[in-house]
């Protein structure tokens, strides 16, 4: 069974009274426990920062060059915090409500209002550390609105407020390197963990450098290393990001939940050819002022500029009149997908929705007028003007857009489509982050416990930090208490050298395949496959055609993947064919997970459950429960669910109308 | 838009590891579309590599969207090559021509040694924050946000210079290899911000040591760095910096 470990109580007391109970471990004790940490993204940096602070020993660990490249740097909306700076009737609870509703209720609401909880304290840490949020001429900080939410909560740093964020984390954890209580492994990469007597005891890392296999002890393993996006090849991560240390994980036990659960993200840059590597975010606050249309005429080819007003649809205002262009993201992915679908899409490829400012800065435009209290101004100068204020605002994201297209966005309005980027599944947690296999942790993306079905915008950064800042360090001392009777495990133990070995026979198999394919051509052809049965609709016959699919390809990766170059050397190669033999074996897995789930839900979109108008249709009597994966063996998984209990919100249909 | 494909020559920088002596070995490319980024005409040559059994080209790379300062590349001369505040990972190849022959080194600086061809060590810039790129706040230990307003401008000002990706172009762009302006914007950053007041003096001066241990050349101020950059980090910095090094040594205890 699986235990959530929800604190009893009301749902406004349950994290309170767990700091005040939990157990603690002292200073001269965690100055003797060795903790590791895997991934320094905003959950990873601000974990291992933390806990060194604390006093622990931590290893902290993390594939690229440095710590500060980590993937959360690449988020650029903001940061959601019930903060009501704004005195716009935010409070904890609608935070915490807009998160539960946002998932499609299926999100643990102890988790959440946790969250939703700790959100405040995430924006006071970040400034004292001197993060640049953007701020007000007052000298106060600066909001914004986001999809899913009719309050402004959301603290950015122009379109860059990930890193920001991450550089203040890294900042923070390069200071406790300085004072030695972390040591940093950059260039590593995590292969296994090593489990001793049914807990996590360390991990086999392997150095990228010299490719020299590394057995590290740890009292606790904290897996921080993101989400599994890149299963779909195409997706807004970044080249290196990879589901290979929570998937080694789940081999050795620990269930990955909800695995299907993956977030389409409605604002990306269109697809421009097969050599196309990664896709191109356009940030969702791009959605406040932008309007997003097609045609009203099928087929429709003229250029955007020659279509007239009342032939443009602009679709989502039409269909939500209440959230209009502030729909949540998988709502607004699958309205730009209908209408592409249908034959209104846009661009060459038709795949693409328009996204345009022209409104916007005609409305800016003539609020700077009357600011400045101009008179006889003209049209051009009223454009003029507010193409500044758009560009302050978003400046960085048109330059981004006009460098990908060649088109210049302050005049033509932007074309975009769905693109997937962020996943709401992954390992399995109780209320402590705790995977099912003690000792083990999972933090940030990597985990599956606060976005339900979909996660709302500016909420993976929120998540990230307050699992790392204020979450672990208390949740891990509660366990480790215990801990501290058991000295420390040589590397030397049986354990450690099995699982060593285990990982040295696998590179060697990969690199004695010898084949005739890169490993690239077969991400690519995994990708297709999930994106186009596993993605932004779903349906029971294409998912069976998908898993034997991927099963095949998983087959032919084993005997026919190339990879050049030697094991014990820098072998970017090597390090990728690692990656995309687990994405494989993860990829049937999501199919497997939305093949059982048998209802729509946020991400999750069964065409076979679906209302007329085309919404999403829960089946909260059979459903409402975490879908935990525990691998069986080859292409076998068993199911364990955690039903979800809703004491506080009563799940409805969401309306966004 | 009409597209155009491209055959092109590159000249690309080869090198084991970082005791092999490395060359340049050219290789042809052809029909690559004008819509491909810079680094996904190297992922087509090294596809062709990898299934012809040569070694694939070793370049470092990640967010493929400029933020992340993982890719770095030294194309035709130029850090990052041809196009103004922009990462090689966001250069199209609209930027060339058919017939091209375009020049790919590593960053070359004594400071970042070669892993392997185009991928060097920037570990140096990671010790440069160790040696003061911070606030000491502890977790825990903030008070409210908007406790302390901070002007504008002031903040605008450090944001504008907290925008360094660290990738290295500065240095890579200057003769000195001065990684001046890299530590100028985290100096900055923190010195116009309140929350970097306490610590103003120390981190100054233990950051230049740090840089200065690591290997880099001297500023001689001919703002190389500044027109490499690729977040357009001014040299303004460097001023600032120039400015609280001195007013740190001078107050000195």
């Amino acid at each position: 069974m699986l235990n959530s470990k929800i604190p009893a109580g009301n749902l406004d007391d349950k994290w309170v009274d767990y700091k005040g109970h939990c157990k603690l471990v002292n200073p001269a004790n965690k100055r003797k426990m060795e903790v590791i940490v895997v991934g320094t993204g905003l959950a990873g940096a601000s974990a291992a920062a933390s806990l060194g602070e604390l006093g622990y020993k931590v290893k902290a660990f993390c594939f690229q060059d440095s710590p500060r490249r980590a993937h959360s740097i690449a988020a650029q909306g903001g940061i959601n915090a019930a903060k009501n700076y704004q005195n716009d009737g935010d409070s904890v609870f609608r935070l915490f409500y807009d998160t539960i509703k946002g998932g499609d209720y299926r999100a643990r609401e102890a988790n959440v209002h946790r969250l939703a909880e700790v959100s405040v304290n995430i924006i006071d840490q970040c400034v004292a550390q001197g993060v640049p949020f953007a701020r007000e001429y007052g000298g106060l900080l600066s909001n914004r609105s986001f999809g899913g939410t009719q309050v402004q909560r959301t603290f950015y740093a122009a379109g860059q407020t990930g890193q920001q964020l991450l550089i203040g984390a890294y900042q923070a954890l390069e200071r406790q390197v300085a004072l030695g209580n972390v040591t940093m492994y950059s260039r590593h990469e995590m292969l296994d963990v090593v489990k001793i007597d049914g807990k996590a005891k360390g991990i086999i890392a392997r150095n990228l450098i010299t490719g020299e296999l590394e057995k590290h002890f740890g009292y606790a393993v904290l897996l921080c290393t993101g989400g599994y996006g890149n299963v779909f090849y195409l997706s807004t991560n970044a080249m290196g990001s990879n589901v290979t240390a929570a998937w080694k994980a789940h081999k050795k036990g620990a269930y990955f939940a909800n695995p299907c659960f993956t977030q389409i993200h409605p604002t990306c840059i269109p697809v421009s050819g097969d050599h196309q590597s990664k896709l191109t975010l356009m940030s969702e606050s791009l959605r406040n002022d932008g309007r997003i249309w097609v045609p009203k005429k099928h087929g429709d080819d003229r250029k955007p500029n020659d279509i007239p007003e009342e032939e443009r649809d602009y679709y989502l205002e039409r269909r939500y009149p209440a959230f209009g262009n502030l729909v949540p993201r998988d709502v607004a992915s699958r309205a730009a997908k209908e209408r592409c679908d249908a034959g209104y899409g846009v661009g060459t490829s038709k795949q693409a929705v328009y996204l345009d400012y022209a409104a916007a800065i005609e409305r800016y435009g003539k609020t700077e007028v009357s600011k400045k209290g101009l008179s006889n101004v003209s049209h051009e100068d009223i454009i003029a003007l507010g193409k500044e204020v758009v560009k302050e605002k978003y400046g960085n994201l048109f330059d981004m857009y006009a460098k990908i297209t060649g088109e210049n966005p302050y005049e033509v309005p932007m074309r975009i489509y769905p693109a997937v980027h962020y996943t709401m599944g992954g390992l399995w947690v109780d209320y402590e982050l705790q995977t099912n296999v003690p000792g083990l942790y999972a933090l940030g993306e990597a985990n599956f416990s606060d976005h339900g079905a979909n996660r709302l915008g500016a909420s993976a950064l929120m998540q990230g930090l307050a699992d790392g800042y204020f979450v672990i360090p208390y949740t891990l001392g509660n366990n480790l208490a215990d801990e501290i009777y058991n000295p420390p495990i040589p590397t030397t133990h049986p354990a450690f050298e099995a699982a060593e070995k285990a990982v040295a026979d696998r590179i060697q198999k990969l690199k004695n395949i010898n084949g005739t394919q890169s490993v690239e051509s077969f991400h690519k052809r995994l990708g297709k496959i999930i994106w186009n049965e596993c993605g932004m609709s779903r349906s029971e016959a294409g998912l069976k055609k998908a898993i034997a699919d991927v099963q095949a390809l998983k087959k032919e990766f084993w005997s026919d993947v190339r990879i050049p170059g030697e094991i014990n050397e820098y072998n970017p190669e090597l390090d990728k064919a690692n990656r995309v033999a687990d994405f494989i074996e993860l990829g049937e897995l999501m199919c497997v997970d939305a093949l059982n789930r048998n209802e729509s839900c946020g991400g999750h979109f069964r065409e076979e459950y679906q209302t007329p108008d085309g919404e999403a249709l829960r089946d909260d009597e059979n459903y409402m429960y975490v879908a935990a994966w525990e691998a069986t063996g080859e292409h076998q998984w068993q199911l364990h669910k955690e039903e979800l209990k809703y004491d506080v919100i009563k799940p409805s249909q969401r309306n966004y109308k | 838009m009409a597209h155009n494909n491209l055959n092109l020559k590159l000249k690309v920088w080869r090198q084991k590891n970082a005791t092999t002596p490395g060359a340049f070995k050219t290789y042809e490319v052809n029909d690559i579309s004008d819509e491909m980024s810079f680094l996904e005409m190297l992922d087509v040559l090294n596809e062709k590599l990898i299934v012809t059994g040569d070694e694939p080209i070793a370049f470092d790379h990640d967010c493929r969207e400029g933020i992340c300062g993982m890719c770095s590349l030294y194309i035709d001369g130029k850090p990052h090559g041809p196009w103004q505040a922009n990462t090689t990972c966001q250069l199209h190849m609209r930027a060339f021509k058919d017939g091209d022959t375009i020049t790919i080194e590593p960053w070359r600086a004594n400071a970042f040694p070669i892993v392997k061809d185009l991928t060097v060590d920037r570990g140096a810039f990671d010790r440069i924050i160790q040696a003061g790129g911070y606030v000491s706040v502890n977790t825990g230990n903030a008070v409210d946000g908007n406790s302390l307003p901070i002007e504008k401008d002031n903040a605008d000002a450090a944001f504008a210079a907290a925008m360094c990706i660290g990738c290295g172009a500065c240095v890579a762009a200057c003769k000195n290899s001065s990684a001046m302006l890299f530590l100028s914007a985290k100096v900055s950053h923190l010195a116009l911000l309140p929350q970097g007041e306490p610590e103003r003096k120390s981190r100054v001066l233990n950051m230049v040591a740090q840089m200065d241990k690591e290997g880099f050349g001297s500023c001689t101020n001919t703002g190389a760095c500044e027109a490499a950059c690729p977040k357009e980090i001014s040299i303004a910095n460097i001023a600032r910096l120039n400015k609280e090094y001195l007013r740190a040594g001078l107050t000195a205890e």
